[in-house]
């Protein structure tokens, strides 16, 4: 049996604008998609189930929307969703999302929790490693492979270190945090998409779960956003003139120690 | 009124687009060069369930609606013509015939692999001496005994020479009716009968990645059961299965003026002259303001013909408008597009000049432009 943990973000190709209240972006026209490294996850999660048997389940915090993301991995091979949708959740920060997902996943029986190394919108890599500290588990963070022994009571994983690999071995249950080149997500199939509408997708609510709404929002933050600014508009570049390649390379070298200050 | 597609229909566009991102766009300029269909796309395509897409279960299919097969359609044209015309053609042409007309033997024996894409069905219906006019077909099936026989040719047919291709759908005339026009009736002949060829052509402008025949009878003899539904409605099947065939078409159109239009937009706001994006210059600025208003006015046509279908209401006018005017909004926006990128659209390495030559089939196949202006003319009872 595995959790996997699902985040809806901004497509990558979405511009993002940033709200008058220079806290939050602008939501309005923002075309969402599963976190890419959630998708990571959810693929492995998919792979372990087709060697080990088992059921994979999806579990999110966020509004209505997000269901498309949750039937998506449906539609990929998962099982069944759960979706946490309180109005009291929204801009939770990601210690109270953990504690919603852990909520979920404690009363599961479950031997893995996949969720991405990060999401690639607010970039905290938290829930993934407070998830495990809640339910008291080993977590595996960044992670490129994933090896379940046979006898399916363990797990070998690598994660990537400075141009070296670390192997990594843990007891089940165990929560692990997706890396890019964990494998290559598939595809969901349009027969997919068609028996994923028949899947069970339950609704929760914050009180359904046993958790005290005043924990959650944008209140209960521990993390406050302060001001989100757009990145500084790309300079110009520069094209080092000069005849020869000796004369270029000494023109190079000159402007990175006298103008850029870099040598 | 409710414009928004449902969840599915949201998945299946997100997930085709990917698919079609990363697994036909980096192959697609190779294969138009070399002319070339790919039989490893073309698994590939039939993996995620492009085929059979309208089919019901009990025959492989994938039992979604018709607005889902065109979103599909559109998606994969969206990135390449020729594979968009492959998918078109394989559920339009292929299967849409065998699955609406054939008997429940004729479905169990054909559907099932054309449904995976293990195999293509072709539809054979102009011939040399009949485009628009094809209920002047040539061919001739003649009733021996238990048997037909067959002669005539076919040409311009997608998907009738492939490795994989299984058989194809003929429109022949069987005889004379009561008022002495010809009897036409639709014929199943599978790959490989004696007196049955299928031969590839080459040398095309466009669809260069698609597979297009040539087919020959000589005295090809198949048996009577092969007979597509009841003798004598072969006209009507064909008229039938081409207002379908016009919503992807249609879709086809759709998803090349919309990539003409990312790829014109892309690179006017990059192109510097004189000193600003040439996407700023007024000129160009409502070039691609108009580009943008006609690919949405083109997708609530197509996509209302397709809903009117799927409610089972009359679609036969709107399905004639929607393949016209999506055909003709990619070729001003494929046009805009060259223009757009002034001397680099000319050349091969960038992407707009394929879709620029590919844009010219949508015109002509499935019903010329002129046909349809005839189709909505009589709709409207102006002849």
């Amino acid at each position: 049996m595995s959790a996997s943990g699902v985040k809806q973000v901004p497509d990558t190709e979405t511009q993002i604008r940033i709200a008058p209240d220079g806290q939050s972006i602008v939501k309005d026209d923002i075309k969402w998609v599963m976190n890419p490294y959630d998708e990571f996850g959810v693929e492995e999660a998919l792979r372990i189930k087709e060697k080990f048997g088992g059921e994979v389940t999806i579990v999110s915090l966020g509004p209505k929307r997000v269901t498309e993301s949750i039937r998506t991995a449906l539609a990929m091979g998962a099982d069944k969703g759960v979706l946490i949708n309180d109005p009291s959740a929204e801009d939770s920060d990601a210690l109270a999302t953990a504690r919603a997902l852990a909520a979920v996943i404690k009363d599961m029986e479950y031997d893995l929790i996949f969720t991405g190394q990060r999401g690639v919108d607010d970039d905290m890599g938290l829930v993934g490693a407070s998830v495990a500290e809640i339910l008291g588990i080993p977590q595996l963070s960044v992670i490129t492979k994933v090896e379940v022994s046979e006898d399916g009571t363990s797990v070998k994983v690598e994660r990537p270190v400075e141009g070296q690999t670390l192997t990594i071995e843990s007891p089940l249950p165990a929560l692990i945090t997706a890396q890019k080149g964990l494998n290559e997500p598939r595809y969901a199939s349009l027969p997919g998409i068609m028996k994923a509408k028949k899947k069970p997708l339950e609704e929760k609510t914050l009180a359904d779960l046993g958790l005290d709404a005043s924990q959650f929002g944008k209140e209960a933050r521990k993390l406050k956003v302060l001001e989100l600014t757009p990145p500084p508009q790309r300079q110009a570049g520069k094209i080092i003139d000069g005849e020869t390649p000796e004369e270029k390379a000494a023109e190079l070298a000159r402007v990175l120690h006298e103008e850029a200050k870099v040598i | 009124m409710d414009f928004s597609l449902s969840m599915e229909q949201e998945i299946l566009r997100n997930s085709v687009r990917q698919f079609a991102e990363k697994e036909i766009k980096p192959v697609a300029a190779e294969l138009d060069e070399k002319e070339e269909f790919s039989y490893d796309t073309m698994k590939k395509m039939a993996e995620l369930g492009l085929f059979g897409m309208f089919v019901s279960e009990k025959y492989g299919g994938q039992a979604m609606d018709y607005v889902s097969y065109i979103i599909a359609t559109e998606e994969v044209a969206r990135v390449d013509q020729s594979h968009a015309a492959t998918v078109a053609a394989g559920n339009s042409l292929g299967i849409g015939p065998l699955y609406y007309y054939g008997n429940d033997e004729q479905k169990e024996k054909y559907l099932p692999k054309l449904c995976t894409g293990e195999a293509l069905w072709g539809f054979g219906l102009t011939e040399p001496n009949a485009g628009s006019d094809a209920g002047n077909t040539q061919t001739t099936a003649v009733l021996d005994g238990d048997e037909w026989v067959i002669n005539g040719s076919k040409i311009f047919i997608t998907n009738a020479s492939t490795r994989i291709t299984t058989g194809i759908t003929a429109l022949c005339r069987t005889g004379t009716r009561k008022d002495g026009r010809p009897e036409l009736s639709c014929i199943l002949i599978e790959s490989g009968t004696p007196g049955f060829e299928a031969k590839e052509m080459h040398g095309k402008m466009m669809w260069r990645a698609s597979n297009t025949s040539e087919l020959y009878f000589e005295d090809c003899r198949v048996p009577e059961e092969n007979l597509l539904g009841e003798r004598g409605h072969g006209f009507r099947q064909m008229l039938e299965t081409l207002d379908g065939g016009r919503l992807s078409i249609g879709a086809m159109g759709l998803g090349g003026a919309q990539a003409c239009f990312e790829m014109a937009l892309n690179y006017s706001k990059e192109r510097v002259q004189f000193g600003r994006p040439i996407s700023n210059f007024q000129v160009n600025a409502f070039k691609l303001s108009d580009m943008a208003l006609e690919i949405e006015c083109a997708r609530l046509l197509l996509y209302k013909a397709c809903w009117l279908r799927d409610k089972g209401k009359p679609f036969i006018k709107e399905a004639a408008m929607a393949k016209l005017y999506c055909s003709e909004v990619m070729y001003r926006c494929a046009n805009h597009a060259v223009q757009l990128h002034g001397g680099y659209g000319l050349m091969k390495e960038y992407e707009v000049e394929r879709f620029y030559r590919d844009q010219k089939l949508l015109e002509i196949g499935e019903g010329t432009s002129e046909v349809q202006r005839i189709v909505i003319s009589r709709l409207i009872g102006a002849m």
